[in-house]
């Protein structure tokens, strides 16, 4: 077992475990953390499994470094969105649809 | 290779991008003339390139001279043609529709014109890119975007909607990536044409894992049954242009990313989840319409028809060794698009002119807007599937493409959605012909809103009639 696999499989574990905080999670912080340790166990996985006979591959490198631009967006986009819910309805978790 | 100046391909993003940003700086609420300008342009370079698929010529184009493995491939052949196609020929008359709708200090439309700028060039490069990662770029570019106009309104609703929605799509590109991190991790490329010869009949595991994450990933993105959760409040609750652009364009975004990886580099491992996608369509069919049927509010029923709309478009799967699967599915995919726009830019006026969302507000509507009610019954009657609609063409296709390959069970589903779409389009009918009640008062609506609804509407009627030129573009093999 290489040094590359084993992130690898650590970044599908830290993958599964951020999916699942994106699903079961109520408080919208947590979520985004969530969301964001969900990031960087695909992009574990991406730069581990690349390390093939011991030699770095820069092409995923460039990839991560893609995936954190787009991560911290979707990050900064979705704090923004719950500082306005935070100041629209003082909570931090998300009302039941009410059209239901 | 020599390029010419104006290579349609790269300006199909280029332009949505300088109007966007442009629209940023002149300030809140303004540019929407730049974009009908730009988009008209758009329109031009996406008939222009259609024309040369057709004809037969490669359009490629390798982003500052690299070209793949190392570099970036952007590509078109017909069915990304045709997809360009449908997005500029939607968002232009909603661009039309969206500068009468909101009005100058309308805090609703305070983003839209950059924003929607973003979400067009993000939806062109998403269909001319060849490279599974520079389609993840999109990807997420394309829900970004989108999730902006969702929270534009404002409310805390609004609020609420987009961040589910945010969610979603951020899980959906998540698995996505991971999907194309193992991918790369066995082929070392990600590039679709490279990869194309490499993905055999005998794959490795991690191939099939990274196949199932793809698909669910972007299931939960184009919002298939029982994934599709987010769609109702998203777009039943976001401003009329908005709804219009995410049901009619933004999840076909989504859908075809899957059809590409299914024609293309995956087509040796998919193909196992066809049935799934055709029963999960299905599903979609009947609880889409079933809930449209029950809705209280206009714009939640035409949410909730767009969920059964998306079904169609799922049953091709287990059909696709048929060339005319494929046709169903673009043609759907365009009937759906036009009939939604018109659709939901037709409600957009009656709730302008009646003051709610209910449908039982729209007694008296024939009356008073008679060219918005018939814009509306026009969509209604391509979401059902009547002759001579794009709707019904794409029906067509889908049945003779099930019957010739004995799959009877999908004509069945295919005919009981055109019914109970024809009882959630005329409960809304029916009520607009009973006469007004007298405590009602409808708001004068200006014209440019009536007519571009109904032109949407039109569009996907008389599409039915042309049809030829589209199947015949999908064909072109360049």
């Amino acid at each position: 077992m290489t040094t590359g696999f084993v992130f690898a499989i650590t970044g599908g574990a830290l993958f599964a475990l951020g999916a699942a905080g994106i699903v079961l999670i109520g408080d919208l912080m947590r979520r985004i953390l969530a969301f964001n340790l969900m990031g960087s166990g695909a992009f574990l996985v991406l730069v581990g499994l690349a390390q093939r006979y011991d030699v770095a591959d820069p092409v995923p490198h460039a990839m991560v470094l893609t995936g954190i631009v787009v991560a911290v967006a979707a990050t900064a986009l979705a704090l923004a969105l719950v500082r306005k819910l935070h100041a629209l309805t003082g909570e931090i978790e998300l009302p039941d649809d009410a059209d239901e | 290779m020599n390029e010419p100046l104006i290579d349609p391909l790269v300006w199909l993003i280029l332009l949505p991008l300088a109007w966007a940003t442009l629209a940023f700086v002149l300030g809140p609420g303004r540019g929407g003339w730049l974009a009908i300008a730009g988009l008209v342009a758009q329109c031009w370079l996406a008939f222009n390139l259609a024309q040369q698929v057709s004809a037969g010529v490669a359009v490629v184009h390798a982003v500052g001279g690299w070209g793949a493995p190392l570099g970036i491939d952007l590509a078109v052949d017909g069915l990304s043609a045709a997809m360009l196609l449908l997005t500029q020929t939607v968002a232009l008359p909603l661009a039309i529709y969206a500068r009468s709708y909101f009005k100058a200090s309308d805090p609703a439309g305070a983003g839209f014109w950059p924003l929607t700028g973003f979400l067009i060039a993000g939806m062109n490069a998403l269909f001319v890119s060849a490279d599974l990662f520079n389609l993840y770029v999109t990807l997420e570019l394309v829900g970004l975007a989108a999730v902006g106009l969702v929270a534009a309104g404002g409310g805390a609703q609004q609020v609420a909607a987009a961040l589910r929605y945010l969610f979603a799509t951020l899980v959906g590109s998540g698995a996505y990536l991971l999907g194309v991190a193992l991918i790369y991790g066995v082929y070392g490329t990600v590039s679709i044409a490279t990869l194309l010869p490499l993905v055999t009949n005998e794959v490795p595991r991690l191939v099939w894992i990274a196949s199932a994450l793809i698909v669910s990933g972007l299931i939960l993105k184009t919002a298939l049954f029982p994934f599709h959760f987010w769609l109702p409040p998203a777009h039943g609750g976001a401003p009329a242009p908005v709804s219009a652009l995410l049901s009619a364009l933004v999840v076909k975004a989504s859908f075809y990313l899957i059809l590409r990886l299914w024609l293309g580099p995956l087509q040796s491992v998919l193909p196992a989840f066809g049935w799934l996608l055709a029963l999960l369509g299905a599903a979609a069919i009947f609880w889409g319409s079933w809930q449209a049927i029950r809705a209280v509010k206009l714009k939640r029923l035409i949410a909730y028809s767009t969920v059964a709309q998306l079904g169609y478009l799922f049953l091709i799967f287990p059909l696709l060794a048929a060339p005319a699967a494929l046709q169903a599915a673009v043609m759907q995919a365009f009937a759906h698009g036009l009939a939604k726009a018109g659709m939901f830019a037709a409600a957009g006026v009656l709730i302008k002119a009646t003051g709610q969302d209910t449908v039982a507000g729209l007694a008296g509507a024939v009356e008073r807007l008679p060219v918005t009610m018939f814009a509306f019954a026009l969509s209604g009657i391509t979401l059902m599937g009547l002759p001579p609609s794009s709707g019904f063409l794409a029906k067509w296709q889908i049945i003779q493409a099930a019957l010739a390959q004995g799959h009877w069970i999908i004509v069945v589903v295919v005919l009981a959605g055109g019914l109970l779409a024809a009882v959630y389009v005329f409960r809304v009918l029916r009520l607009g012909f009973l006469s007004t009640p007298e405590n009602v008062t409808f708001t004068p609506v200006s014209r440019v809103l009536e007519w571009s609804a109904f032109a949407l509407a039109a569009a996907s009627v008389l599409l039915g009639l042309r049809g030829v030129e589209l199947i015949q573009l999908l064909g072109a093999r360049t």
